[in-house]
């Protein structure tokens, strides 16, 4: 897709649009026209926090709100002309932002979005508490333009529509920054994006923030609009509704959803209230209704979602009828599994040193004083039964939990209890037993996320994505999207994605599981190779076999305590080992 | 002092008895949410249909003639519960099944977008239908008991008075919950109930149809709310949008409680009963329900899975 396209679909939009609401002479017809680029804007600034990170508010009409009493109560009391109160509820509305979204981005989940929606409603109250049923602006007869009073209505719509355009437009270079892949990568699994190296936290308020202000600054004018505010009419559970009707209609994530939700949905309510209004109240709501329905129930995700993936599938159809020589599969090329890798590990140089490491869930060890060290270079197979604790090793490696006791020291530097994103910076990477690719996203944008953490640049953060996913073998279909990606191409990108960040360490969790015997061999050669490029290794994972081949030592769990440390060779004869892999029985099997 | 102990006392009272109503009203939604995980934003609207159809039933369909007007509007309430839960069933097998249950894994963020925006919509066309065939005008279920009392006391020289309509309330209530608890935890639909809730994949290894389980609890989910909305219309008028304000409350309590926990929804809906009449004591009563979400807050921050529930964190 070119740069220009969208751009040149924008200023389309924005044309066509203008020269529609400019020929229209009714007056109701062109409030619509005004209302629809309102409900717009609102839409995109709740897709801006919601629709990207994935964290569904049911409270913008808390920063809608402060916007619309900023113009109104500005007015009154302090004669402010809209021309400023505008910005100023943009600014209000931001650091509203901040202070809802402190404590309340501790919560997850359904628990974000109801906690959501107390603060609206709670402030709704208020508003009433305070006596400010009912605000009417004060008409300006003697300058109304300094007070943004225009007697032609459809001046309202084009400020509406430069506003929207503004919108759009940063809401576009959030998508395509490292804000915009921060905000993905926090909506697909946040838990992974901590692990990528991003601050999750910090992402999200600058979010919230944005999206409060934009929020802010639209209801500020739609109280110029219509030149009465009263408290349910923009702080109600409607107005929240309302942003995220049209976004969810339109298509979520996208610029366009909230517009093409807006275009369809306002002008159908409103002239329906308009022409059947009258004899049966309520008719719109019933008729939005069942236009919500049907739509989600035949698109669930959107129309913009539901078009585009059919015009895709029709351009993949008109193309698979010419010949293409692009590779169905990625392979890598196989090295004889026989050869053992030709550098060793440097003894002396310890790059990480864990010392007595516990950490007990309530009564349960999950892991208790385990030490061991992590040479330059090497390879470690943590091993050991189900529950033993190998992957709660990693989570207190990588930061996902916090230890209770213990030391953690990389290079010498002490890194005990840190956060998984600071951690990451610090040189931890780690790939997940549960693949969490971003679905939608090319190969390609999977990976950068995770090399933003290295990167001051955009640019930058591509030249890194690009070397790591060469590096594991996927260069000729990182135009691919993840969606369409087998497990092994899936396991070999989690891998790019962790790789991307420059890490001096490697988790790698159950990397060959779900794979075949042959899959599994080339993953098991693409490890091999890292290790040789300077990358040190910790690997987790069952298949024995493919385990002897790769690693250099051997640190064994069981009950959360180191059992045994040492070669492959002495490992796998150790009676302990056997005993607590395949029981009692077995060990007098293997004796003989 | 006595007369702050007195109005301490009242409002206590006052609190536990529309309580133990919210109380029900929340085990409804609790229900649904804690075996589904849907946010159902029509619940509210399902509630005012429970109030219509008690309503309908004592004056239209006969129910006061035979019954009079002392039992005869608790004889309609109980029998709109089983009313509005087929009403519920069928919802959910023509609509809320296609976006729930197992049919999500392909959706975007599990199919929470199209489960609320399919819930907003039926919300739409509820309240607003609601008007069109209901009209606008305030509707109430009276019953003599609603403005007569009991009067406890006089003790040393403080006398508090129960409503009567508002006495009867709670104890119905009380009896619906305890009859869900034994048909949840003893009776072979509640078990299948629990296990669908508890994780659908096992729970559909074990042979138990997911989608199926989804469907009773909806079901009766709708039913038990439909009861505690018909109890809450012998002493407060209802109109068509009445929903959306009961339908924070109900969300409320169900947080309190701890999702997923039907105790907990119960004792988190009497602690909103009890929140918004005590604070009467102290604040204007416009802020009632304002003190009603800063309480919300404090719990959803200081104690998110509620009094309840248990959170479980997975990487």
């Amino acid at each position: 897709m070119s740069l220009q396209r969208p751009i040149v679909a924008i200023a389309a939009f924005a044309v066509i649009y203008a020269a529609v609401s400019l020929s229209i002479t009714n007056s109701y017809y062109q409030l619509i026209m005004t209302l629809v680029l309102v409900w717009a804007i609102f839409g995109l600034s709740w897709n801006l926090l919601s629709g990207y990170t994935g964290l569904i508010s049911f409270g913008h009409a808390a920063f809608f709100g402060i916007g619309a009493y900023t113009t109104a109560l500005g007015q009154i009391y302090f004669d402010l002309s809209p021309w400023l109160s505008i910005p100023i509820a943009a600014m209000l509305g931001g650091v509203a932002g901040l202070l809802v979204g402190f404590p309340t981005f501790r919560l997850q989940g359904h628990y974000f979005a109801l906690a959501m929606l107390a603060y609206p409603l709670a402030i709704l109250y208020v508003f009433e508490w305070l006596g400010f049923q009912e605000m009417t602006l004060p008409i300006k007869r003697d300058n109304p333009i300094a007070y943004m009073q225009f007697s032609d209505p459809r001046v309202y719509t084009l400020l509406a529509l430069v506003m929207l355009i503004g919108t759009i437009l940063l809401t576009r270079t959030v998508e395509r920054s490292r804000f915009g892949m921060a905000l993905l990568a926090i909506k697909q699994n946040q838990a992974a994006a901590e692990a990528a190296g991003i601050n999750t936290l910090a992402w999200k308020l600058r979010a919230i923030s944005l999206s409060g202000a934009i929020a802010g600054a639209i209801g500020a004018f739609y109280a110029v609009v219509l030149l009465v505010v009263t408290p349910q009419s923009v702080f109600g559970m409607l107005v929240s509704a309302q942003a995220l009707t049209v976004a969810m209609f339109g298509g979520v994530g996208t610029v366009w959803g909230p517009v093409i939700g807006s275009v369809i949905l306002i002008p159908l309510a409103e002239i329906l209230n308009a022409e059947a209004g009258t004899r049966f109240p309520g008719i719109q709501g019933v008729i939005f209704g069942l236009a919500i329905i049907s739509v989600i129930l035949l698109a669930p995700e959107g129309l913009f979602w539901k078009v585009r993936d059919i015009w895709r599938r029709r351009q993949l159809s008109q193309l698979s009828s010419e010949p293409r020589d692009v590779p169905a599969t990625a392979t890598v090329t196989q090295l004889p599994v026989s050869v053992r890798r030709d550098r060793a590990a440097t003894p002396e140089d310890v790059i990480l040193e864990v010392r007595n490491l516990s950490r007990s869930f309530g009564g349960l060890k999950a892991v208790q004083n385990v030490s061991f060290k992590l040479h330059r270079n090497e390879i470690l197979g943590i091993i050991g039964p189900n529950g033993a604790g190998k992957t709660t090793l990693f989570n207190l490696l990588n930061g996902f939990l916090r230890p209770d006791t213990g030391e953690v020291l990389l290079e010498g530097q002490d890194v005990f209890a840190r956060k998984p994103h600071e951690l990451c910076e610090a040189g931890v990477a780690r790939t997940f037993q549960i693949m969490r690719p971003f679905q939608r996203m090319s190969i390609s944008d999977n990976v950068v996320v995770g090399a933003y953490v290295r990167a001051k640049t955009d640019a930058k953060a591509r030249e890194l994505a690009a070397d790591a996913i060469s590096r594991v073998g996927l260069s000729s279909i990182a135009d691919r999207i993840a969606g369409e990606l087998s497990t092994k191409e899936l396991r070999l990108m989690e891998l790019a994605r962790a790789l991307a960040g420059q890490p001096k360490i490697l988790l790698l969790d159950e990397t060959l599981a779900g794979l075949g015997h042959d899959e599994a061999d080339e993953v098991v050669t693409v490890i091999q190779r890292l290790a040789r490029d300077n990358i040190t290794i910790a690997i987790i994972e069952h298949t024995m076999q493919a385990m002897v081949r790769l690693v250099d030592n051997f640190l064994v769990l069981d009950h959360g305590a180191v059992l045994l440390e040492g070669k492959p060779e002495t490992v796998t004869c150790d009676t302990r080992v056997i005993e607590a892999y395949l029981g009692k029985k077995w060990v007098a099997h293997a004796a003989h | 002092m006595s007369q702050f102990i007195e109005s301490f006392l009242q409002a206590m009272t006052a609190g536990l008895l529309i309580g133990a109503v919210y109380g029900l009203m929340c085990v409804g939604l609790g229900l649904i949410f804690g075996v589904m995980r849907v946010i159902n934003f029509a619940h509210g609207d399902f509630m005012m249909l429970g109030m219509y159809a008690a309503f309908y039933l004592f004056t239209l369909a006969g129910v006061q003639s035979v019954f009079g007007n002392t039992v005869g509007p608790f004889v309609a309430i109980l029998l709109a519960g089983p009313i509005l839960a087929v009403f519920g069933y069928a919802i959910h097998a023509l609509l809320i099944s296609r976006v729930s249950g197992t049919k999500t894994a392909s959706l975007e963020g599990e199919g929470h977008y199209a489960q609320l925006i399919l819930t907003l919509g039926i919300a739409l066309i509820l309240q607003n239908g609601g008007l069109i065939v209901f009209g606008s005008v305030l509707a109430s279920i009276r019953t003599p008991l609603s403005s007569s009392a009991w009067e406890l006391g006089p003790f040393f020289d403080i006398s508090i008075f129960v409503n009567r309509a508002r006495g009867i309330d709670a104890i119905v209530s009380f009896a619906t919950m305890i009859l869900l608890t034994l048909l949840i935890t003893r009776s072979r639909i509640g078990k299948s109930l629990r296990a669908a809730a508890d994780n659908p994949t096992a729970a559909t290894y074990m042979g138990i149809d997911v989608d199926r389980a989804h469907r009773t609890a909806f079901a009766i989910g709708t039913g038990v709310t439909a009861i505690a909305g018909g109890l809450l219309a012998t002493n407060y008028p209802f109109h068509p949008f009445v929903g959306l304000d009961y339908v924070i409350v109900m969300y409320a309590g169900v947080v309190l409680g701890g999702m997923g926990s039907i105790i907990g929804a119960f004792w988190g809906g009497m602690t909103i009963g009890l929140v918004q009449q005590m604070s009467t004591i102290v604040l204007p009563t416009q802020l009632q329900n304002a003190a009603i979400f800063v309480v919300f807050l404090l719990i959803i921050f200081f104690r998110p899975q509620g009094f309840f529930g248990r959170m479980v964190e997975r990487t």
